[in-house]
């Protein structure tokens, strides 16, 4: 038996070997699920660094400023992203931000509540529709699309009405006055590393406006926010027990639940997550903004889920990363921005969305094949 | 102290109005491969899912260490040490083998609520033991996906010892293999029992039943017919009994077909 057990390790030592020879050092990048979308954001840098180079694109102000724009979506794509890998998806993000919007503004203008208890109440209800979400996803087993997409029409339809009925009108504005001696919404309003800026200023180093004051201020809230929970959600993903437990139940909802996986639960913090990543995205906003829309966050579940999938999450589930899903929130942020800084019609920024969308999926498909099926 | 380890006592299980199992006896002493046998629709899989947890017997006792025990849930059973092998295995392609090997169970690390995956640990531990059954990860972070149907099924079980299984119940394990793959699985399972491990194998294929089990029991529409020691039952007597003696024939010749290609 041992002898006989031994002939056969031996063999299949040298089959191994053969079979190591062939693995290439692409195919173990290709193994990687961000690959796709590191390699398309540095082609839009070259891209834009050649068509865009002397514009001030690239300035202090205008990287600030497709930053920014990246930094907002970022920060649902990555909420977007983990509950793709958790197998599900989550159309009311976009509703879910307008919904937001007013759960801030409405309290704090017209019922004289303080600005941070209005945002508390917004998280509060953020975390109440992400986990209805998740319930009627979990125990209906219906799919998530068409859960998500009645909450779609639900939060829209609810905001818009109770805006109408408490306001008479579709904006609330007033809020800036508010902020300031406010203990939270600095979180969600101030422009960090002022004093670097201010330097740089000082050295003529940046752009200045006539009052001798920088043009570019300081970073960005949402470059911030966007940074912290991209570190955040790949710590949760690659090195959490939890992360494990996003990947086991978007790849096998049955397996995972057999070796005692609460899959339940996993996917119901998942909704949660989107839910609460939408207010923080609306907070931002509406602070920055001083007003709260009924509009505001349309279509951006779609843009989310967009840069999810460039970024290389499957739409299967199981698969895909938080970096990624920066990586395609930035080239869809510095494409919108960049976009304005060259001769092309700005019209044509959804033809590129689309296409790039295309590429990433049959991309992200030919990736799967390879991770699963090279014997 | 009983000589058997686990013992399923009477066992009957009913949907409705089918008698799904019917006055099932099993039992099992520590490094004995017992295999249960069946046809399609003779009760397999229900018993299967008694054993595991999943279904409770209206009738019947199970004794563990001379206890009986009753399970209200698979965590139960598992707690106890009943591991289960399902046929699809609870292995998620995607992800590596790490990750599968822990999957549900995986070791942290840190201070609470910063605790962290401990991935390198994992990584060895996994490495390790499919070294263990002669299976060389080349790196355990590789997908599942790019492994065997037999490393595969060979990882599941190696979880389930991992785990501290002490009764191993494999669904099927070999019904998805070839000959090779098949061997190298009925290899590592008579190594496990070797180990002072009791084997529940099912399986519908006694050719790859009969050289490693110690008994057998054989279902037929729910009912058991008896359980056998391997030396008062042959290959042939086996195969009648299970699938009936009118097929007899037509397995003959499979049979010897078998031989032949695990002769050359």
């Amino acid at each position: 038996m041992s002898v006989k057990s031994q002939s056969i390790q031996s063999k299949k030592q040298t089959r191994q070997d053969e079979r190591l020879k062939k693995i290439s050092p692409l195919r173990v990048l290709l193994n990687r699920p961000e690959l796709g979308a590191l390699g398309g954001s540095i082609l839009v840098f070259i891209f834009f660094g050649i068509v865009a180079g002397d514009t001030g694109m690239f300035s202090a102000y205008g990287t600030l400023n497709f930053l920014d724009v990246s930094a907002n979506l970022g920060i649902i794509a990555i909420a977007a992203a983990m509950l793709m890998i958790g197998g599900e998806f989550d159309l009311s993000i976009g509703s879910m931000i307008g919904f937001a919007g007013i759960c801030i503004a409405i309290p704090a203008i017209y019922w004289g509540w303080p600005l941070w208890m209005s945002i508390t109440f917004a998280f509060a209800m953020a975390v109440l529709i992400g986990y209805f979400n998740g319930i009627m996803v979990v125990k209906t087993g219906l799919p998530s699309f068409i859960v998500t997409l009645a909450m779609l029409f639900i939060l829209r339809g609810a905001t818009l009405a109770i805006t109408r009925l408490i306001t008479g009108r579709t904006q609330v504005p007033g809020l800036r006055v508010l902020i300031e001696d406010d203990p939270i919404a600095w979180i969600f309003a101030t422009d960090t590393f002022q004093w670097l800026f201010t330097w740089l200023g000082k050295m003529k180093l940046i752009a200045l406006r006539t009052d001798g004051t920088p043009l570019a201020t300081g970073i960005p809230p949402s470059v911030i926010w966007f940074i912290a929970l991209t570190l955040f959600a790949t710590w949760i993903l690659m090195k959490t027990r939890y992360g494990n437990w996003i990947f086991a139940s978007g790849g096998d909802k049955v397996g995972a639940t057999n070796v005692g996986v609460p899959v339940g639960r996993v996917k119901i913090s998942l909704f949660i997550g989107t839910a609460v990543a939408s207010t923080i995205f609306a907070c931002i906003q509406v602070l920055d903004a001083g007003s709260a829309d009924t509009m505001r966050g349309t279509l951006k579940e779609l843009e989310a889920i967009a840069a999810a999938v460039v970024g290389g999450c499957l739409l299967t589930g199981g698969y895909g990363s938080a970096i990624g899903a920066a990586l395609g929130a930035i080239i869809f942020g510095t494409v919108s921005m960049g976009i304005f800084y060259t001769d092309v019609d700005t019209d044509w920024f959804k033809v590129f969305l689309g296409a790039m969308m295309l590429i990433a999926v049959v991309f992200n498909n030919y990736i799967r094949r390879k991770v699963t099926e090279n014997k | 102290m009983s000589e058997y380890l686990v013992q399923f006592n009477n066992i009957s299980k009913f949907f409705g109005k089918v008698i799904a199992l019917k006055d099932v006896t099993m039992r099992l002493r520590k490094g004995e491969i017992m295999c249960l046998l069946g046809d399609n629709g003779a009760g397999k899989s229900t018993l299967i899912k008694t054993l595991a947890g999943v279904h409770k017997p209206d009738e019947g006792e199970i004794i563990f260490e001379d206890k009986k025990i009753v399970f209200d849930s698979p965590r139960d059973a598992l707690d106890i040490g009943i591991g289960t092998v399902y046929q699809d295995l609870a292995l998620v392609s995607l992800m590596s083998v790490t990750r599968n090997f822990f999957m549900g169970r995986e070791p942290q690390k840190g201070i609470p609520f910063f605790k962290s995956f401990d991935v390198e640990k994992a990584n060895k531990i996994a490495a390790e033991r499919m070294g263990q059954i002669g299976i060389d990860v080349r790196d355990p972070s590789q997908a599942v996906g790019t492994m065997s149907g037999g490393e595969r099924q060979c990882l599941a079980i190696s979880r389930a010892i991992y785990f501290g299984a002490k009764v191993l119940v494999l669904d099927e394990p070999t019904s998805a293999l070839g000959v090779h793959q098949a061997s190298m699985v009925l290899k590592y399972i008579v190594k496990a029992a070797s180990e002072g491990l009791a084997v529940i194998l099912i399986t519908h294929n006694v050719h790859h039943a009969y050289p490693v089990g110690n008994s057998f029991t054989v279902l037929n529409r729910g009912r058991s017919m008896g359980t056998f020691q391997k030396k008062d039952i042959s290959r042939e007597k086996l195969l009648s009994m299970m699938a009936g003696g009118e097929e007899l024939d037509k397995l003959e010749v499979e049979l010897k077909e078998m031989d032949r290609v695990a002769k050359t």
